[in-house]
């Protein structure tokens, strides 16, 4: 079947106010009346729920965190894009859609973009009015930096905590409603299940990670705010705790999940050290607006002292192979080329993974204090985990996984094709395309909650009026009998690996066959060695303890126990996609150059798996992208 | 590099506790301090004996989930979080102890596991500004002096760690409700609210069970986002302007 998006009539930039002039209403009496259940508390969940709470909604948020306000969002560093054109450099709505479109390789819905870009001026004066302290300049007025892949200065920033400072003013507006008694908040609190009733999702079963203790809440709609799945890759810049386990369990009761190949590797990260590792940092691509990226030309200049190596003898590769980008050319281009460098046998640092990003010419040009005061906070992390002070020799980097485009198949509502059940956020798989411009994933989390979900959600909540569904449906008893079996399960294989080595194995073989450069012979190994991991993992796995109190071994194995699936199936999508586009590179589809080529006769759609059981090969739907105002174009940053 | 550890071990929020040795074996120099006890986790689990419950999450200093106490020292050595301990700032051969953090405010709940709700309820009591979604005038309508955001932006920093609580012998949270306090107070939106703001968390606070300030300055030591001491001082001249206005009957 084809998912049918939804999208207005009318011209593209109209179709948002159209929209919204034509949206059903809920009245203020009425909105007391539905009970809304949110999933995750970062920047998106957050938002929607103080959002939704202000207008009268009676919200119900999870998170698996301890407090809401350590969602990973907080750890965002570079900025949020605007179209707000303070630098008067020719910046337009239309222009941050078109790059957004190009960015994500055309990938995406043109009315989604478009909406982004029309919000994204009220998003700033939200926060600013939350008290988000961005960055100012002397007139008092906010500052603006360019930022990987962008033209115009239009990304706004706080140091190198944006992240860190949305989430908190998302998180001081859920508090205020927390404490009015408008929104019940449960952290520590796991979602585990979706509760389906009638075809429509009514509510979600939940584990207290302190007590154990699994329950249902029911709901009149749920809205899936719980993140992306970049940990399937073991080693990411995730948080430990991300997963995909709320998406995936929705999938796995019927919502498509749309592009799960689209991932993105984050060009600037500190590089590998050891197999005991458990993070990669990332360190802001803002680094790259004063950074130069090089390795050496030859292959026995790799060892050296980097100051060692004259000017002549360093492929600056960036600048060389994309002129007008140079450093900033978009994160999946970058990535790729540092990864070819080090195939080529010139990558630098532990096991040749690495290439240098230098600060001497900026140092020069700008003196030390002001990179200082740019990037004063960067250096010191990188300081503190490799011992090197990046004043004096030049940053290693190399990248890793960072965000994922795909996720939950949305129409322009938000909503998936269960109906009730929304998703928002990097949850959601929609504006991003094979491919996210830097500083545009804090400005769809917060679109999403605080202007896009308040309008839209009326759609839905208005074909429910008297059709509150009973928390003692057995629906819910069901499914919370379902729950314990599976977490019982898990603790009665009684084998002897424990989780996180399946976890890294599963990484591992996503890293080298999902990853930055995909084949069909590659994938196909892949899906056959997951399944062996999956079956060994159901034999094998090592659980001490009960399910009753605190016991992070069987929150994890739950989380595992998910990607095992969910990896094959990012396998399926990478491997039916016959071409490259943005992040998603198909070795047998490139041009003679190496640059990825795409297949627009083909391939202009969204893929939006169909779950069809245990061990079922899934059905693949797809959404045609239609183009009404971009023209689809190469791709080129030279 | 080898270890010998001692590690707070409770069964949960009801049951004492004891401090258990376990050795700490071929550990990495580069290796982070949790990445340490994630590798004698996995030794535990292979005698069967259940791993030591922490909590963790970024593992890049920002969340403000880790909470351990190393050494007497909450977060351990340097400023950073425990996440960002690495550890080759020991020396080989070291025992090392660990704990919860501790604070009245902050009970136990299992090994290194503690609840901080506190905070999110001291935070409930007045840290926000009152602003409807979609009321918002224009981000540059009002200038605000990029001395003010600069400071501003020093003391919204707070990760809400609680390692201030912890390292403070009154176990008071005042670093923390100073930060939120300070950052708010000095923005122009968040001024109408001043005088509300500070009455209320600053009695949440004392609600909670955290303590007062004495002027140890143990938590600025410890605080892993660098907020200054000194706010605690701009906290009590707000708490007091507030409580006279109280006082002398106005509305606040």
């Amino acid at each position: 079947m084809t998912p049918d998006a939804h999208i207005p009539s009318g011209p593209l930039d109209e179709k948002w106010t159209t929209y919204k002039n034509n949206a059903n209403l809920v009245s203020p009496a009425n909105k007391r009346k539905f009970d809304i259940i949110i999933v995750g508390s970062g920047l998106a969940g957050a938002s929607a729920a103080s959002t939704l709470a202000e207008q009268g909604y009676n919200v119900k948020c999870f998170c698996y965190q301890d407090s809401p306000r350590r969602a990973h969002s907080i750890a965002a560093q570079g900025g949020i894009n605007a179209a707000k054109n303070y630098q008067n450099d020719g910046d337009s709505a239309y222009r941050l859609f078109y790059d957004t479109i190009k960015g994500g390789d055309f990938r995406s819905r043109e009315a989604n973009v478009h909406r982004l870009a029309e919000v994204s001026n009220h998003i700033i004066d939200q926060c600013v009015a939350k008290g988000v302290p961005f960055a100012r300049e002397y007139g008092g007025l906010l500052d603006n930096r360019s930022f990987g892949g962008a033209q115009v200065s239009r990304t706004f920033y706080a140091r190198g905590q944006t992240g860190q400072q949305l989430l908190l003013g998302a998180y001081s507006g859920l508090s205020q409603q927390i404490a009015r008694g408008s929104v019940k908040m449960y952290p520590k609190t796991e979602m585990l299940d979706l509760v389906l009733i009638d075809g429509h999702a009514k509510g979600i079963v939940v584990r207290d990670l302190t007590t154990g203790e699994i329950s249902s809440h029911a709901g009149d709609a749920v809205l899936l705010c719980s993140g992306g799945y970049g940990n399937v890759f073991y080693l990411s810049t995730n948080a430990r705790g991300c997963n995909v386990t709320a998406t995936f369990r929705a999938y796995k009761r019927g919502a498509f999940f749309a592009n799960p190949c689209f991932t993105q590797i984050h060009p600037t990260c500190i590089p590998v050290s050891g197999d005991y590792q458990s993070k990669l940092t990332l360190m802001s691509e803002s680094l790259r607006n004063d950074g130069r990226i090089w390795s050496p030309k030859r292959k026995e200049d790799c060892g050296k002292e980097p100051s060692q190596i004259p000017e002549d003898a360093r492929d600056y590769f960036l600048e060389r192979k994309y002129p007008s980008y140079g450093n900033l050319a978009p994160r999946d281009i970058s990535s790729r080329s540092a990864k070819e460098v080090c195939d080529e046998g010139r990558g630098v640092g532990p096991g040749g993974l690495g290439v240098y990003l230098d600060f001497s010419d900026a140092i020069k040009r700008l003196g030390r204090k002001t990179i200082e005061e740019r990037y004063g906070n960067l250096f010191e992390m990188y300081q503190n985990i490799t011992g090197e002070n990046a004043y004096e020799r030049p940053m290693r980097i190399y990248p890793a996984v960072h965000y994922t485009m795909g996720g939950l198949w949305v129409d322009y509502n938000l909503m998936s094709n269960i109906p009730g059940l929304h998703v928002l956020g990097e949850a959601n798989f929609s504006d991003h395309g094979a491919n996210r411009l830097g500083a545009s994933a804090l400005m769809q989390g917060l679109a999403d909650g605080y202007f896009v979900i308040p309008y839209t959600l009326g759609n839905y909540m208005t074909s429910q009026f008297g059709k509150k569904v009973d928390p003692k449906h057995p629906a819910f008893a069901k499914t919370i009998e379902e729950t314990k079996e599976k977490v019982q399960k898990l603790l009665d294989i009684k084998g002897n690996r424990t989780v996180d080595s399946f976890h890294r194995e599963l990484g591992l073989i996503m890293w080298d066959y999902c990853g930055m450069a995909r084949s069909e012979d590659g994938l196909n190994l892949a899906i056959d060695k997951i399944q062996k991991l999956r079956a060994e993992f159901w034999k094998n796995l090592k659980i001490l303890g009960t399910p009753d109190g605190i016991n992070m071994e069987l929150e994890r194995a739950g989380r595992v126990a998910d990607f095992l699936e969910f990896g094959e199936l990012m396998c399926r999508d990478a491997l039916t996609r016959n071409e490259s586009c943005g992040g998603h590179f198909r070795t047998e589809y490139q041009t003679p150059e190496g640059e990825a080529l795409r297949n627009d006769d083909e391939y202009a759609f969204v893929s939006a798996w169909e779950y069809q059981g245990e061990n079922q090969i899934p059905t693949l739907n797809k959404e045609p992208l239609v183009y009404e105002k971009v023209k689809l174009a190469t791709r080129s940053y030279k | 590099m080898k270890f010998h550890l001692k590690v707070w071990r409770q069964k949960d929020a009801k049951a004492p506790g004891t401090l258990e040795s376990y050795e700490a074996d071929n550990i990495p120099a580069d290796a982070s301090f949790l990445e340490m006890l994630d590798i004698v986790n996995a030794n535990l689990t292979g005698k069967n004996i259940e791993p030591i419950q922490f909590d963790s999450d970024c593992r890049e200093g920002i969340c403000g989930t880790c909470s351990l106490t190393i050494n007497g020292v909450p977060h351990g050595p340097g400023r950073g979080t425990t996440c960002q301990v690495y550890m080759r700032k020991f020396n080989d051969g070291d025992t090392i102890t660990i704990e919860p953090f501790r604070a009245d405010a902050f009970p136990v709940q299992r090994d290194l596991v503690v609840n901080r709700g506190a905070f999110d309820r001291v935070m409930q009591a007045g840290g926000y500004i009152s602003e409807r979604c979609g009321s918002a005038p224009d981000a540059n309508s009002v200038p605000i002096s990029k001395v003010i955001a600069d400071e501003a932006m020093d003391a919204a920093a707070c990760i809400g760690c609680g390692a201030c609580a912890a390292a403070c012998p009154n176990g008071s949270a005042m670093l923390f409700v100073s930060a939120k306090v300070t950052h708010l107070g000095l923005l122009p939106q968040g001024k109408p609210e001043n005088a509300r703001r500070v009455l209320g968390m600053v009695r949440q606070m004392d609600e909670e069970g955290f303590g007062n300030c004495s002027n140890y300055y143990a938590c600025e030591a410890v605080c892993p986002a660098s907020v200054p001491a000194a706010f605690i001082g701009r906290l009590n001249r707000e708490f007091t302007a507030a409580s006279v206005k109280e006082i002398i009957g106005m509305n606040v």
